[in-house]
């Protein structure tokens, strides 16, 4: 699903952020990225949305060349990629459902299909009772639940999430995890997941990617967040 | 891909609402506009009247060319076919002594009808250029002729007017482009407001796939409106304001050598002009400003 190939990048302050990148994600898997800030975490995980570009090297999603791709291409592979971010990123004025559809809006869905696929994972992700609400009326935990429906809307193949849990409560984080594990078993879909959620490593066990300098420094099915907070 | 009709709507609507959630910089930039096309609207108006006007004037321009007084019939009439074969000579009317004191006496009065009894006169012909403005090269070329006692085509004047017509035709289209890239400059600064306060949503936009024209098309539409809305204005005062100094001016200079421009289709084209600036500007403007800030 995910493939880089001795992935390099150099940022125009001259930060290595991946100094020479391998890894492989199979289709279905789920997948922890571990690493103290500023080790290339972020940069590991922007580079799979074609946030960032690689300085040289490959990077495969879906069979595309992200390394290669065109910045008109750009747009045809994000639809085959969700993203959740710490922050939500929710569009304040528009309801809950809006929000959602709005992903559907922007790629030129008909309407009424619209309509059916944001009710179908208003429900999958607990909120269709509340999809008359604004944002701001909701609880944290239930504005991540509205960005993890929009993420999936469109059916991506795989959905990236930055520390999706690192604004909110351990109790809220939880149901979280219990939302990704459904579309992760229900949809078969890839999940990648930054975090600095020891609890949640160490609990629900996935493969994890632990990065540092740049460098992919551990790689275990199953493992361990392995870090002291 | 064909764009859809729902989606075209969607941009309608975008483009307008961000037109009135930044009340006072599309004010601003349509009151740009609107003074830019408002000059340029007088400018056009002056310009091409003013281009009538020197047509009209340079059609006026003859020169004078005075036969030698011992050129016999024969050799006036060849002087009359080599001037007509000179390059560049559109018209030649042959003048006798005595049409030329008749016409002396009409203009400096009925004193010198003295001159009648010994005409000291010679005869004339008046020649004009194909090209008005090439007037005193023909006459350099005339003036070379045997039989040609002199050519007279108020030499100096003609050239100061001239110059005079192609200094203000440049002035105005400098001072007119300097205008519209103040316009232009004000309307792409109002959508880099637009942009950056939907920055939030323009990310998301990108994040889940909008295309890039997807996300391009309401800013360059919200350009276009404010062009088009600061060109209602000026057309308005061009249209109206012209038809009043026409009913004014034209009954004044009937019979004049010099004519102003009829409104019709004068003023359509004018109009024309007025609005295809105006969504020029704002598709220029709002370009600038996509293209640096959106990065799509």
């Amino acid at each position: 699903m995910i493939k880089m190939k001795d992935v390099y990048k150099k940022y125009a302050n001259g930060v290595v952020a991946a100094n020479g990148l391998n890894v492989s994600i199979s289709p279905g898997e789920f997948v922890y990225v571990v690493g103290p800030s500023g080790a290339g975490k972020s940069t590991f995980i922007k580079m799979m949305y074609r946030e960032e570009k690689p300085t040289s090297g490959e990077i495969y999603v879906d069979g595309t060349n992200l390394a290669t791709l065109k910045n008109r291409e750009v747009p045809y592979i994000r639809r085959k990629i969700g993203v959740v971010f710490q922050d939500f990123k929710l569009l304040p004025k528009l309801t809950v459902f809006e929000n959602v559809a709005f992903a559907m809006e922007v790629i030129e869905a008909p309407a009424d299909t619209i309509r059916d696929r944001v009710t179908e994972v208003l429900d999958l992700v607990g909120l269709k009772s509340k999809s008359r609400m604004l944002p701001t009326e909701l609880s944290g935990g239930e504005q991540q639940r509205v960005s993890i429906a929009r993420s999936i809307v469109n059916r991506p193949k795989v959905v990236i999430a930055d520390e999706p849990t690192g604004n909110l409560d351990p109790e809220t984080s939880w149901g979280i995890m219990n939302v990704f594990r459904d579309i992760n078993e229900q949809l078969g879909t890839t999940i990648v997941m930054a975090t600095h959620n020891k609890d949640i490593v160490n609990r629900i066990r996935h493969r994890v990617i632990a990065i540092e300098g740049g460098l992919i420094v551990r790689d275990e099915a199953e493992g361990a967040y392995g870090y002291e907070i | 891909m064909a764009m859809k009709f729902s989606t075209l709507r969607r941009h309608f609507r975008e483009s307008f609402k961000s037109l009135g959630r930044n009340g006072w910089m599309t004010f601003a930039s349509v009151s740009a506009v609107t003074v830019t096309l408002l000059l340029v609207g007088v400018f056009v108006a002056i310009m091409l009247n003013l281009n009538k006007i020197a047509d009209d004037l340079e059609h006026d321009v003859e020169m004078k060319v005075y036969v030698e007084l011992a050129a016999d019939e024969a050799s006036t009439k060849a002087l009359e076919d080599q001037i007509s074969e000179t390059p560049g000579v559109a018209e030649v009317i042959y003048s006798t002594r005595d049409q030329e004191l008749d016409q002396m006496i009409r203009d400096f009065g009925e004193d010198l009808k003295l001159y009648e009894q010994s005409n000291p006169l010679r005869e004339a012909f008046y020649v004009k250029a194909s090209d008005p403005q090439q007037t005193a090269k023909v006459a350099r070329t005339i003036d070379e002729y045997p039989n040609t006692y002199e050519v007279v085509y108020g030499e100096g004047k003609v050239e100061k007017l001239f110059d005079f017509l192609n200094f203000g035709r440049n002035a105005g289209l400098v001072l007119i482009l300097a205008l519209l890239f103040t316009a232009m400059f004000l309307i792409s600064n109002t959508i880099r407001i637009t942009i950056v306060a939907r920055k939030t949503e323009i990310g998301i936009m990108k994040l889940v796939g909008a295309s890039n024209s997807f996300v391009r098309i309401p800013f360059v539409l919200e350009g276009i409106w404010m062009g088009i809305l600061g060109s209602i204005i000026p057309i308005l005062a061009v249209v109206f304001g012209y038809l009043k100094f026409y009913d004014y001016a034209e009954p004044r200079l009937r019979g004049e050598m010099i004519q102003i421009l009829a409104p019709t289709p004068f003023l359509y084209v004018v109009i024309g002009i007025l609005f295809f600036i105006g969504v020029f500007i704002g598709i220029w403007g709002s370009f600038m400003s996509v293209r640096k800030f959106l990065k799509v």
